[in-house]
């Protein structure tokens, strides 16, 4: 088991870093570290696809002097979808960081917590029950 | 083949186009584009939908040179043209029912973004529904839940904000786990297609080899797509969201965005997985129990909110659980029970909300149920329909609402060991529906408080339309649910032919 | 021990730390309310007694359900990792006859020297096509958010900027030419060697971000303003729609595309990787750009 780990480490690391990125998410109260754990969530399956493209001892799957033997080159599809999976990243983090500024704008904190129970205050002054 | 098989490639096209264009556009321009789009998008899907019948079996488009396994496909079967007909009318009544409120809602200078995120919703619901590619689903995915968040949050006030980051957060944790079972399905199988898929992971469950990351690739992606859908332990975001957003928002993101999700799942476990390998790796059970949690759980939170658009939304947690509670009894007579669930929510749940906001503009804008007494008689017609979605939800006859659950109980009744609790927990969810849902119609009805008076009783012609649309929908489809349920087990059958 | 530790960690990790978001808004509007709000939210009364017992109960139990949670998820996914197939392996099922053709008959058939090139622009074009409207979903979200259409916005924070270091300045001077001359290259030099419309347009986004950082934004305004900016996304966004929708159209229906493969390793070759290239590379520069000007200052 442990020699599987062993000769696996990339994936594992890779999907120890998920767990590491969902534990900050779930831990912290703070918004801007549950982004920054989104982030390292959305790294690990990046880290992990990109894993899958590997082989030992290919190289990148650029064609060098016109030679298309499949046995010198890893594999291009991972690369291919890793690169939407950082676009992707970088698309949500820039909402998610839209969203606090506006959040910090209004609130003046960025704890999530002191943040919904100012908003229910919020709520129940609007229409008092 | 005839011309038609390429209106879906045109109409995902066209609405990316649309979307981008509207972005130059003011608001009013943007608004009669996206509207007259999701208008050609539901006369181009009836017209798919007859050269799928007219072949006889379902068609696959190549995007691009290369079939599968090498290159994107879409699949056109008859549960793919209905659900984009479904879903292509549905945005359009909402987006012309909530006409006058949106322009209300959305501050003028940045109106027309609310229309670019409208464009979007319908091109990923498209590609959500015509994918043959489970890597093309995950970047659409993406796309959806951006645009729903955008039009979430376009009401900038500090609560929809909120509402927005917890969105976010649970629907990445979802599209985390979804991309995480890609990878490892990929990696076990070889292929992102579904029909390869498909292939590979029946050779792989008969062989025995890769057992544990197959199961944990289902569960993985299942997971994703149930939180994204707002199954029963994720369901937290519900409330908050389609309680302050703008109507139109709640009813396009109720009636839907989770149902594009639901849709794409059940594509993924019918032509990715097959029935076979999904229904033998157990977690069919855990999606039943959770969806029978979700009836029960949502339905009590509903009880217990006094707005009225936070009971919506709880009651449309429960109406998720619906869905899963058909997924998890059984791939063929639960599966249909759980599509026409999705069809009858996605009918309903737009028109209560639109008919809500009129209702509670009646009651000067409060959402509360003791100011919205006697609000049904200030406006007849919302009060209608209102009250109509309301006894479809509750499943009275001649409504869909009752045939869905009809359909969902003699699904359980087929499988021994389901029968018993399907049928106890559609017994008690039905009973707390009728609690809500009739305690919110007495009090529309209740003879007239001075606030019902007092506002100007200008008809909206627009509102109406829609609302009529919806209303003679939910009942055409109730009393002849024949024809509509032949056509779901007929376009099933499509579904899991592969190939 | 192990509980109060955690939670004492945890309280250290949250309180009390370099405010990210401060510094951010530092640089934009004061920290008024808008009109709308006068009563300012965190001048609101003490949180009543039983809401403040409800979430400390919450915040008891909760780090252990999380902890736990993770656990879990850590175990089974190491358990899924370890069944896996061996990292590195050439036998794994994932380099199967779709690999095998992409690199054999990728540079015949898409006229990439680049592989992935041809499979993220030709074979697997769709996936590419929602990804770049990603990019452009997410602009117009932040869009929503912070776009301020009122005026000039502060434009004492703006000269602010302006004021930096000579230092900064002439080092910009030298490097951000040759940074934006090297985001051209990898865009063009997509379909022959490593890069492609992403990464060079990041790299062309980062000079040109640089160069706000440098000599503030007025010199960029002039080419690079919000119309300019619509116009630009908008034309590269429709071309990429339309020319796949045209190869698309014609792939599926057996017609002969008017973009012919070439020959493989020259610069003009490989049909419509090229222009998609340049494409997305411009829509990515504009929108990291954007991305940066609207964060600092609120407009483009």
């Amino acid at each position: 088991m442990l020699q599987t780990l062993w000769n696996s480490r990339v994936n594992c690391i890779a999907v120890i870093l998920f767990a590491v990125g969902f534990a900050t998410l779930l831990l912290h109260r703070n918004l801007f570290k549950k982004i920054l754990g989104l982030n390292i969530m959305d790294t690990a399956s990046c880290l992990l696809l990109t894993s899958m493209g590997y082989i030992e001892g290919r190289t990148a799957p650029i064609i060098v002097d016109g030679v298309t033997d499949v046995t010198r080159y890893g594999n291009p599809l991972p690369a291919g979808l890793v690169l939407t999976g950082i676009v992707v990243s970088v698309s949500v983090t820039a909402v998610m960081l839209a969203l606090t500024v506006k959040l910090y704008e209004r609130y003046h904190t960025l704890d999530l917590d002191e943040i919904y129970m100012i908003a229910r205050q919020e709520a129940g002054k609007e229409a008092p029950q | 083949m005839s011309f038609a098989v390429n209106l879906p490639l045109f109409c995902i096209v066209a609405s990316l186009v649309c979307s981008v264009v509207s972005s130059v556009l003011d608001g009013k321009h943007a608004r009669w584009l996206s509207m007259w789009l999701s208008f050609a998008v539901a006369v181009s899907s009836l017209l798919v939908l007859g050269a799928v019948r007219e072949n006889g079996e379902p068609i696959t488009y190549i995007m691009g040179h290369f079939p599968h396994p090498w290159g994107n496909e879409i699949r056109m079967g008859l549960l793919e043209g209905f659900f984009s007909l479904v879903f292509s009318t549905v945005l359009f009544l909402c987006m012309k029912g909530a006409k006058i409120k949106l322009s209300q809602d959305l501050e003028p200078s940045k109106s027309q973004f609310y229309f670019v995120m409208t464009d979007l919703i319908q091109a990923s619901l498209l590609v959500l529904v015509y994918t043959n590619d489970i890597f093309t689903g995950y970047v659409f995915i993406e796309i959806c839940t951006l645009a729903s968040c955008g039009i979430l949050m376009i009401r900038q006030i500090g609560r929809t904000t909120l509402a927005s980051v917890r969105y976010m957060i649970f629907s990445l944790i979802g599209s985390g786990l979804f991309l995480l079972g890609v990878t490892i399905l990929y990696n076990i199988t070889g292929h992102l297609l579904l029909p390869s898929l498909h292939e590979a992971a029946g050779a792989l469950w008969q062989t025995g080899q890769y057992r544990i990351p197959l199961t944990s690739s289902i569960c993985l992606i299942t997971v994703g797509l149930a939180i994204k859908s707002g199954l029963f332990p994720f369901h937290y975001w519900m409330p908050d969201t389609y309680g302050c957003a703008t109507p139109c928002s709640s009813a396009i993101l109720s009636g839907l965005v989770s149902k594009g999700y639901i849709f794409f799942l059940l594509k993924v476990i019918f032509s990715g997985f097959g029935t076979e390998v999904f229904y033998g790796s157990g977690v069919q059970n855990v999606l039943f129990v959770f969806g029978i949690c979700g009836m029960i759980f949502g339905s009590i939170g509903a009880i217990r909110e006094n707005d009225i658009f936070r009971m919506l939304a709880n009651s449309s947690a429960a109406q998720i659980g619906y869905v899963y509670l058909g997924i998890g009894i059984s791939p063929e007579a639960g599966v249909i029970g759980a599509l026409f669930h999705i069809l009858t929510h996605a009918v309903t749940k737009p028109v209560l909300f639109l008919s809500a906001s009129r209702l509670s503009d009646a009651a000067g804008g409060s959402k509360r149920f003791k100011d919205l007494q006697g609000c049904g008689y200030a406006f007849p017609l919302a009060g209608f329909a209102f009250s109509l979605g309301a006894l479809s939800m509750i499943g009275i006859p001649m409504t869909m609402g009752f045939m869905s659950k009809y359909l969902l109980a003699v699904a359980g009744l087929e499988v021994s060991t389901k029968a018993v609790p399907t049928l106890l927990a559609l017994a008690l969810s039905t009973i707390l529906n009728t609690f809500y849902f009739a305690r919110t119609i007495i009090r529309l009805y209740t003879p007239g408080t001075p606030l019902a008076r007092v506002t100007a009783r200008k008809a909206q012609a627009p509102f109406g339309l829609s609302a009529i649309c919806f209303s003679l929908l939910n009942l055409a489809a109730g009393i002849f649910a024949s024809p509509l349920i032949g056509l779901l087990r007929q376009g099933l059958e499509y579904f899991g032919k592969v190939g | 021990m192990k509980k109060s530790d955690l939670r004492a960690w945890l309280r250290s990790w949250d309180a009390g730390e370099f405010d990210f978001t401060a510094a951010l808004s530092a640089g934009r509007s004061a920290p008024e309310a808008p009109a709308e709000n006068k009563d300012h939210p965190w001048k609101l009364e003490p949180i009543n007694r039983l809401e403040q017992g409800e979430i400390k109960s919450f915040r008891k139990i909760y780090p252990f359900f999380a902890v736990v949670l993770c656990c879990i998820m850590i175990g089974f996914l190491l358990l899924t990792v370890a069944k896996l197939p061996t990292y590195g392996s050439p036998d794994s099922p994932a380099h199967n006859e779709v690999m095998e053709r992409y690199v054999e008959k990728g540079m015949e058939e898409t006229g990439a020297v680049n592989v992935v090139a041809g499979v993220i622009l030709d074979y697997r074009a769709f996936d590419t096509l929602g990804e770049s409207h990603v990019l452009y979903t997410a602009a117009t979200a932040v869009f929503i958010l912070l776009l301020s259409l009122k005026g000039s916005g502060e434009p004492e924070q703006e000269k602010k900027i302006m004021q930096s270091d000579p230092l900064l300045k002439s080092t910009a001077r030298i490097i951000v030419p040759l940074v934006i001359v090297y985001g051209i290259y990898v865009i063009f030099n997509g379909h022959l060697g490593p890069g492609g419309g992403f990464s060079g347009g990041a790299v062309i986004g980062g000079g040109l971000i640089l160069y706000a950082i440098a000599f503030g934004f007025e010199p960029l305004d002039r080419f690079l303003n919000l119309k300019i900016y619509r116009m630009v996304v908008l034309c590269a966004l429709c071309f990429y729609s339309f020319a796949k929708c045209y190869s698309f159209f014609c792939g599926a229906n057996h017609l002969e595309t008017i973009f012919s493969p070439g020959t493989p390793g020259m610069i003009f070759s490989a049909g419509l990787i090229l222009p998609l290239n340049v494409a997305v590379g411009i829509v990515v520069a504009c929108t990291m750009y954007g991305f940066y000007s609207i964060f600092q200052r609120g407009r483009i």
